[in-house]
C-alpha cells in the first residue's frame, strides 16, 4: 500500500495519519504539499488528513478543495485509487465533489472533542475488512462542523446503495439519540463513493492506534486497507 | 463598480448560529423577533463597468466557490 497524504496550510493531523499508517505497513508515507500538481507515482491511497485547512475561512475546506493538488486527487479517485478523508478531509472531499453532502455547523453549537463510538454501516470494504457488520468500534471526534447534511435523494441513494460506512452509536452499538453529538442525518458518521474506493468520516481513526492513547480500534482500518492492496 | 454577494442557508436548513442570536436578542428585551438566520456579506469590486460581464462573472463565482449550494442560497447585487 503506497499511501500519500496531502498538507494544507492549517492542516494538523497529517502526522497522525502518518504514524497510523506506518504502524499498519511499516511505512511512513509521504506528504504532498497541496500546490504541488501530481501524487508521488504509484501512489494507491491518498489521504486528506484533519486539521483547519485555510483556517476553515468561507467554509470549512471550501478552499482547500480549490488547491492545484485537488485536481491530481480528483483523478486519482476516477482512476478507482483509494482515497480516505478525515475530518477537515471529509470537508474537504464534499467540497470538492469527491462525495456528496455537506459538513454543516454542529446542531449543539459547541466544537465536540470526545471519544465515542461508530457502528459499523458497510462491513467488508477496503476500510473496514477487519470489523464486523454493526460492530461499535471506539473513536475520537474533535470538530465544529460533523453535522451531514444532503438533500432527500443523496439520502436515500446513500441508504439504498449501502453507501453509509459508520453511524454515531453509543458503546453498546445503539446507533443515534444522545450518540449523535452534530445533529447528522440518518446519524450518518461517515460515507462511501459509489465504487467503495472514497471514505469520508469525520472522526479520527487515527486516534486509536494505541493502547496508551486509548484503544486500538482505528488501527484496523488501516490494516485493512493494507491487507486489501495485498489480496488485490 | 461595485458588487455585493449575499449568501444565506437555505430555508430549512438549520442555523444553529442564527438560533442563537436569536436567544441572545430574546434575551436583551428586543421586541417582536420572531426568528434570526444569519449570513455572509462579500464586497467585490470590479475593473471596468460592464455589468453583465460582473453578473456573470459573480454567479460563476458563486456555483464554484462563494456559495455550497447543497445547503446555501446566493443573491448578486451591482452597484454604480
Amino acid at each position: 500500500m503506497k499511501a500519500a497524504v496531502i498538507v494544507f496550510p492549517g492542516s494538523n493531523r497529517e502526522r497522525d495519519i502518518g504514524r497510523a499508517l506506518k504502524a499498519a505497513s511499516g511505512v511512513e508515507p509521504p506528504y504532498v504539499w497541496h500546490t504541488e500538481t501530481e501524487l508521488p507515482r504509484g501512489t494507491d491511497l491518498v489521504v486528506l488528513p484533519g486539521g483547519f485547512s485555510y483556517g476553515d475561512y468561507l467554509r470549512c475546506g471550501a478552499i482547500a478543495a480549490r488547491s492545484p493538488i485537488m485536481d491530481a486527487v480528483r483523478a486519482h479517485a476516477e482512476r478507482g485509487g483509494y482515497a480516505l478523508a478525515v475530518c477537515n478531509g471529509f470537508q474537504i472531499a464534499c467540497e470538492a465533489g469527491l462525495l456528496p453532502g455537506v459538513l454543516a455547523r454542529n446542531a449543539g453549537l459547541k466544537f465536540v472533542c470526545k471519544f465515542h463510538h461508530l457502528s459499523v454501516a458497510r462491513a467488508g470494504t477496503a476500510f473496514s475488512g477487519e470489523y464486523q457488520p454493526d460492530e461499535a468500534i471506539k473513536v475520537c471526534s474533535a470538530h465544529g462542523e460533523g453535522n451531514y447534511i444532503a438533500d432527500v435523494e443523496t439520502i436515500a441513494k446513500l441508504e439504498g446503495e449501502g453507501l453509509v460506512a459508520f453511524r454515531y452509536c453509543d458503546e453498546s452499538g445503539k446507533v443515534g439519540g444522545p450518540a449523535n453529538f452534530n445533529g447528522s442525518l440518518n446519524d450518518i458518521a461517515g460515507i462511501y463513493s459509489d465504487n467503495l474506493r472514497v471514505l469520508g468520516m469525520m472522526p479520527h481513526p487515527e486516534n486509536l492506534i494505541d493502547p496508551l492513547a486509548g484503544g486500538t480500534d482505528g488501527l484496523r482500518m488501516f490494516s485493512s486497507l493494507v491487507g486489501a492492496k495485498a489480496a488485490a | 463598480m461595485k458588487a455585493r454577494v449575499t449568501v444565506t442557508l437555505k430555508n430549512g436548513v438549520l442555523d444553529p448560529q442564527g438560533k442563537a442570536i436569536e436567544g441572545a436578542l430574546k434575551t436583551l428585551g428586543v421586541e417582536g423577533v420572531a426568528s434570526v438566520r444569519q449570513g455572509k456579506v462579500f464586497d467585490i469590486e470590479f475593473d471596468g463597468g460592464d455589468k453583465g460581464k460582473a453578473e456573470a462573472a459573480l454567479k460563476s463565482a458563486c456555483e464554484k466557490l462563494l456559495a455550497n449550494t447543497v445547503i446555501e442560497n446566493y443573491r448578486v447585487e451591482i452597484g454604480g
